[in-house]
């Protein structure tokens, strides 16, 4: 038998092995399937060389082998090193190429990639257009996302019925030339689902079910996204993002991780998006809100981005170690979140892959590396210690004032850490080998010339710094951030990789659009909600996600967006679902984060046991139903109920979330207090209500899954309704309804309330529950 | 590199894969044996045996149990005998020996840096001869069963970065734990049991703390996570059904969920659906297959006997030893136990003793438990911390009373059984204690082992993220030759 089905095993797994390896080079079935008229370096060449060659060939010169080049037409067309005769390419001819006859030689002393460089060779394909580039002249060019994007004409498409604004244009023109239909336009509840937890996290409530359903206006659609546009909610929604890419935690971090709070700085994050402070605000004020000149308490509090990292309280530590630890840090994060580049790959070394020097790394370093600051100021301690220097304090008329967006609760101090820099410009040196105690060069601030030079009307400060980012000619900001907004909406950037814009990173699956989202974006004032709503306008959003098998197979990863999103909900808004429909929810907005339930030990079996975060100490009362954003985060031990659905643990700056599909997250829904609790909540309110068994099923599925049940799902609720009432025995009935600390109506039957529960719990436990459809 | 294109098939894009399978969930017959093995990566050989290139040689381990001593055990009152300190106690440390090493915050601001003797005198055990303290009277009874490796060394000197070095091979970062990487490269041996799991436990001895970040997946996909195993009454997180609900109760609402689902598949023709179904599947099977493995009530007397009577109670370094046996054995890959306390900056004669009465007689019985069962030769135990301590000590010296700081020159780990050379002593430090005179073996080296007795080239599993190819040995690491057998 375990014989048998070893084999069934062998086989199916073989089975899946090859679908795999074809599915590899069918991958590029939409992007590249055949050899183009005329072969781009940019789209074509530079993946495969960056990918096979670089490594030993490129940007790194401590790496480079037989001293040749070949990211730069200068090193590929040079002579050879070894055999002056010979050159890596010659344009025009193929043949004549070193390159070309090295990555085809049936030699394997010859042949590249070298067996021993663990790379693998290169395939027909990629042979084939290496060849033709070669032939047509081995035209290089700068890499794409570094040349500043232009506008671009807003193609014509033979489907002029279907665009409702210029991002239709661009999708439409994509598939067209693959022979691609859209989706029709998604049902009216679906679609208000997707845009209410787009816009606002929450599912939309009966209210606005209702209303939207029945409002038949043309501007039907446009009324419900300017309302949620317009509610406080979409400041939340729009911060979550923004807290995994800043780190922001309730902890210090490192060993002993004791309380810190940094709060009223993501308090800020929300307002500002509510404001709709334009993002080159939002990020100047983040980046150097303490150097702009007569600067407000509002643009100081900002600065608490870059203080966000961890900071160590360990009594044992080098100081100048952990004090550059945290310039490092913010040094990385500056990289992955605004220019979407892999700058600490440079930290060490030269970048591998981007041109980006160890000297350019310390030159962006250096802007940071001033703040007045020690690598340890206290070890764990009281509330002094819950924030480190340069800090502000709140005061109560600051947030009766200019500060009024910070929930802050109580009379007692309160401190942020902030950025402020000494009086004294600190020198930089390049670290050799990232060594805090190396120095090597001095460097001085600047900018890598290969994305744009540093202009010398700029600050060399932090301002400055600000300035580079939103010049005109800066190739990377606009397109960084309308690529992760994209992500947040459609489940895939433009570009794949939002943290690498680099020759590593994916290539833009429709550049044009991605130029024009850029462009359009900052020449209309870095408006982000104006861009959000261009977003959800558009005829792409609203199609239907229903996925047609055939289009699955021919893209895969909806790169030609000829679906609608389809997308399991990020952690936090799965809590809020939970709480939002069930009417548990406290809707209050920021504050100090809190602590509802969580299972038992998990602190405590990991502390130092220092510090006031050794134990957990769950709050009562409504504190316990606020927002997933609002849980209190100890980086050492992040709350479970959202580490299970990929939640950040803000160790670090971190772009783009997993979102993985576990037996951990059935157990999690299935046994979590919280939705078991919210499912009792729920039972408790429709059995109040006088209608029938059939029509409080209705409202509670309604309520979760934002649409109207059909008819099958209503039959199988109800026969699962009437055979638990007939069927659970009243002890069980009592134990069920003993889960969480809300109280339980008195007028209620407790056999009729379980079987309500148990209903509801199910209908919380539907895949589509926790899916934007 | 092929093991990362399947990885990518299937957890990155797990869509993508599974249109090509074209699996709805009428054909739910492939599904089930297919779906679990590879997507919760619980299971199979499958996951293993079918992946281009990995094993890249015949493996001598099949599993991993590594018994991490948190905050740093002290080398010199364990398995690294100097009686030259005795006979120097309280004389200076020579500069020439120090040889500039940078030391912490702790004692950089200290005047003299005399020289502690170990306050526990020191036995040769076995055929191997090898030094074992009286601390640890157990290990010293099973050395002709381990190798000792003396000169292990680190980069770190803090807690925080040398754990996370241990278990991650960098110090700063999100990258994958060890445990993951032996996950992804390996998958499961079990359907109902996750790949990597932990246990934490907890001594008197002066803390530092563990991290969720020692377990991460990094940027591996979330299923090979370490999950908590925990001797509590819900020993993996939401395992246990809430009260007044049976399992027929829980299986009935489970088909009515499928039947639901199944509606949607229907419509939407989403094979992330047909997975979801499939995880609360394998969760099910799990509320079965974990309690199963918890109970330790049906352990025979003499196992009891043999791990000592803490074993029974739950939340013991004991307990979870005999645990790790149980999941092991049960084909989890990796299992990962820590036990704090072991950061003895000040009263370390009298807080070591307590540390080492938890773990000497477990850790000794699980290799010999092991062996009697005969899984010691395809199961790796290992047993060490994170750094060692200074020679000299720490604040005041006295005969019976001193401290030791971190030292990342040189300390002493053992590891028995999965092919490496038993009853061994590997590595030679100097008559002082402080630097190694031959065969060193770096962090990344440790891990090259450890992959190695797996079976797998530690430069061939690699991940790619944000445009590079990661390792667990980052771009180092050689395998230590001399203490394979």
């Amino acid at each position: 038998m375990r014989l048998k089905e070893l084999y069934a095993l062998f086989f199916i797994a073989g089975f899946a092995v090859g679908i795999v390896s074809c599915h590899r080079s069918n991958e590029k079935s939409v992007a590249a399937e055949d050899i183009p008229d005329v072969v781009s370096y940019n789209f074509n060449i530079r993946p495969i060389l960056s990918d096979k060659c670089f490594k030993c060939h490129g940007p790194d010169a401590n790496k480079r082998k037989a001293d040749l080049r070949l990211d730069l037409p200068e090193g590929a067309f040079a002579a050879l090193k070894d055999e002056p005769s010979a050159h890596a390419v010659v344009p025009g001819d193929p043949e004549a190429s070193e390159l070309y006859r090295r990555i085809t030689s049936v030699d394997s002393d010859q042949l590249m990639p070298t067996p021993t460089s663990h790379l693998k060779r290169l395939s027909a394909y990629e042979v084939t257009l290496i060849k033709k580039w070669i032939k047509q002249g081995a035209r290089y060019e700068k890499h794409w996302a570094f040349i500043p994007p232009k506008l671009p004409t807003v193609p014509e498409v033979d489907d002029k019925a279907w665009p409702k604004n210029e991002i239709d244009y661009f999708v439409r023109f994509k598939q067209e030339q693959k022979g691609f239909e859209p989706n029709p336009e998604a049902d009216k509840e679906r679609l208000l689902k997707r845009l209410s937890f787009d816009l606002n996290g929450l599912p939309p409530d009966i209210r606005l079910m209702d209303k939207f359903l029945a409002d038949n206006s043309p501007g039907a659609y446009e009324k419900v996204v300017d309302e949620l546009i317009a509610r406080p909610q979409y400041g939340e929604k729009m911060a979550l993002h923004w807290l995994d890419i800043a780190r922001y935690a309730d902890s210090h971090g490192y060993q002993d991780d004791n309380y810190r709070t940094q709060w009223p700085w993501r308090d800020w994050v929300i307002h500002a998006y509510n404001e709709n402070l334009p993002y080159k605000d939002f990020i100047t004020w983040q980046l150097a809100g303490d150097q702009i000149p007569g600067h407000t308490q509002e643009q100081l509090l900002a600065t608490g981005f870059n203080r966000n990292h961890k900071i160590t309280e360990e009594g044992g530590v080098i100081d100048e170690e952990y004090r550059v630890a945290y310039v490092t840090d913010r040094t990385n994060t500056f990289g992955k979140a605004l220019l979407g580049m892999t700058l600490e790959c440079a930290h060490c070394h030269d970048h591998k892959y981007d041109p980006l020097s160890q000297k350019d790394y310390y030159q962006i370093f250096s802007f940071f590396n001033s703040v007045k600051e020690p690598g340890i100021q206290s070890t764990v301690g009281g509330p002094e210690t819950y924030a480190k220097r340069p800090m502000m304090q709140i005061s109560n008329d600051d947030v009766k004032g200019l500060l009024k967006f910070i929930n802050k609760q109580d009379t007692g101090k309160l401190i942020v850490s902030v950025m402020g820099d000494s009086e004294v410009y600190r020198k930089t040196y390049i670290l050799k080998r990232g060594n805090y105690d190396s120095h090597g060069a001095e460097v001085f601030p600047a900018t890598p010339s290969a994305i744009l030079k540093f202009d010398a009307k700029f600050p060399r400060n932090r301002l400055g710094l600000a300035n580079w980012l939103f010049d005109d000619q800066n190739p990377l900001t606009a397109r960084v951030y309308v690529n992760q907004l994209w992500e947040e909406f459609f489940g895939r950037g433009i570009v794949k990789t939002l943290g690498d814009f680099g020759m590593q990173g994916e290539l833009p699956s429709n550049p044009a659009l991605l130029d024009w989202l850029a462009v359009d974006f900052r020449t209309h004032g870095w408006n982000v909600k104006r861009l959000v709503k261009q977003i959800v306008m558009s005829a792409t959003y609203r199609q239907s996600a229903v996925i047609d098998p055939e289009k699955l197979k021919n893209d895969p990863d909806n790169m030609l967006v000829a679906r609608g999103p389809r997308n399991r909900l990020p952690a936090e808004f799965i809590r809020d679902m939970v709480l939002s429909s069930s009417g548990l929810l406290n809707k209050s907005i920021g504050g100090p984060s809190v602590n509802p339930y969580q299972p038992p030990g998990l602190w405590e079996s990991t502390t130092s046991g220092r510090g006031q975060l050794a134990s957990y100490r769950q709050v009562h009362g409504s504190n316990l139903y606020r927002r997933g954003m609002y849980t209190l985060i100890k980086r050492t031990s992040p709350p479970v109920e959202m580490a299970i659905f990929d939640a950040s643990n803000r160790d670090q700056c971190e772009v783009q979330r997993l979102r993985t599909n576990t037996p951990l997250q059935a157990l999690e829904m299935l046994n979590d207090p919280t939705m078991l609790e919210s499912a009792r909540v729920l039972a408790a309110k429709v059995l109040q209500e006088n209608n029938s068994s059939q029509e409080k099923i209705a409202e509670a599925f309604r309520r979760i899954i934002c649409r109207k049940p059909m008819a099958k799902e209503m039959t199988i609720l109800n026969g699962y309704y009437a055979e638990q009432l007939n069927t659970i025995h009243p002890a069980e009935a009592g134990k069920l309804l003993h889960v969480g600390e809300s109280p339980i109506p008195g007028n209620l039957d407790k056999i009729t309330l379980a079987a309500m529960m148990k209903v509801i719990d199910t209908i919380y436990n539907l895949e589509e529950a926790i899916t934007k459809t | 590199m092929e093991k990362e294109f399947l990885e990518h098939g299937l957890s990155i894009n797990r869509r993508k894969f599974l249109s090509r399978l074209s699996l709805g969930i009428g054909s739910a017959a492939l599904g089930s044996l297919l779906i679990p093995d590879l997507f919760s990566g619980l299971a199979g050989e499958s996951g293993a045996d079918f992946i281009p290139g990995i094993p890249n040689f015949a493996p001598k381990a099949k599993r991993v149990i590594y018994l991490f001593q948190d905050g740093a055990p002290s080398q010199l009152e364990s398995f690294d005998y100097k009686p030259k300190l005795r006979e120097m106690m309280g004389q200076e440390l020579p500069a020439s020996v120090r040889g500039g090493q940078i030391l912490t915050g702790m004692t950089a601001q200290q005047k003299s840096f005399p020289l502690a003797g170990s306050y526990y005198d020191f036995k040769q055990y076995g055929r191997s001869g090898a030094w074992v303290s009286d601390l640890f009277p157990h290990i010293g009874s099973i050395a002709d069963d381990i190798c000792i490796v003396k000169t292990i060394y680190t980069e770190a000197i803090n807690h925080d970065p040398a754990l996370t070095f241990f278990q991650t091979g960098a110090q700063q970062g999100n990258r994958p734990s060890m445990g993951s990487w032996v996950s992804y490269g390996l998958g499961s041996e079990n359907k109902n049991l996750p790949a990597f799991t932990v246990l934490l436990s907890k001594g008197k001895g002066n803390g530092q703390g563990v991290y969720s970040k020692l377990w991460s997946n990094g940027f591996l996909d979330s299923i090979h996570q370490g999950v908590l195993f925990s001797s509590s009454e819900n020993p993996v997180l939401y395992l246990n059904d809430p009260d007044g609900l049976n399992r027929q109760e829980r299986r009935k609402m489970l088909d009515k969920l499928a039947e639901l689902n199944d509606l949607s598949a229907n419509q939407f023709h989403d094979p992330e659906i047909a997975t979801k179904v499939q995880q609360y599947e394998m969760a099910y099977r799990m509320q079965t297959a974990v309690p199963d493995i918890m109970d330790v009530s049906r352990e025979p007397d003499d196992i009891v006997k043999l791990y000592g009577p803490d074993c029974l109670v739950p939340g013991t370094y004991a307990a979870n030893c005999l645990l790790a046996r149980k999941l092991s054995e049960n084909g989890v890959r990796f299992v990962q136990l820590y036990h704090q306390g072991w950061d003895q900056h000040s009263n370390l004669p009298m807080e070591m003793a307590g540390q080492a009465k938890d773990v000497d007689q477990a850790s000794a019985a699980l290799v010999t438990d092991l062996k009697q069962r005969g899984l010691l030769d395809e199961t790796l135990v290992i047993w060490g911390g994170e750094f060692g301590r200074t020679n000299y000590s720490q604040g005041k010296l006295e005969k019976a009373n001193y401290g030791r700081d971190h030292h990342p020159r040189c300390f002493s780990i053992w590891m028995a059984g999965g092919g490496i050379t038993p009853g061994m002593v590997y590595g030679e430090t100097d008559e002082f204690g402080y630097n190694i005179a031959r065969d060193p073996v770096h962090v990344h080296d440790f891990h090259a082992t450890v992959l190695n007795q797996l079976g797998i080239d530690h430069t061939k599993l690699t991940f790619k993220s944000l445009g590079r190819r990661y390792r667990l040995t980052d771009v180092a690491g050689n395998v230590i030759k001399g203490i394979i057998s």
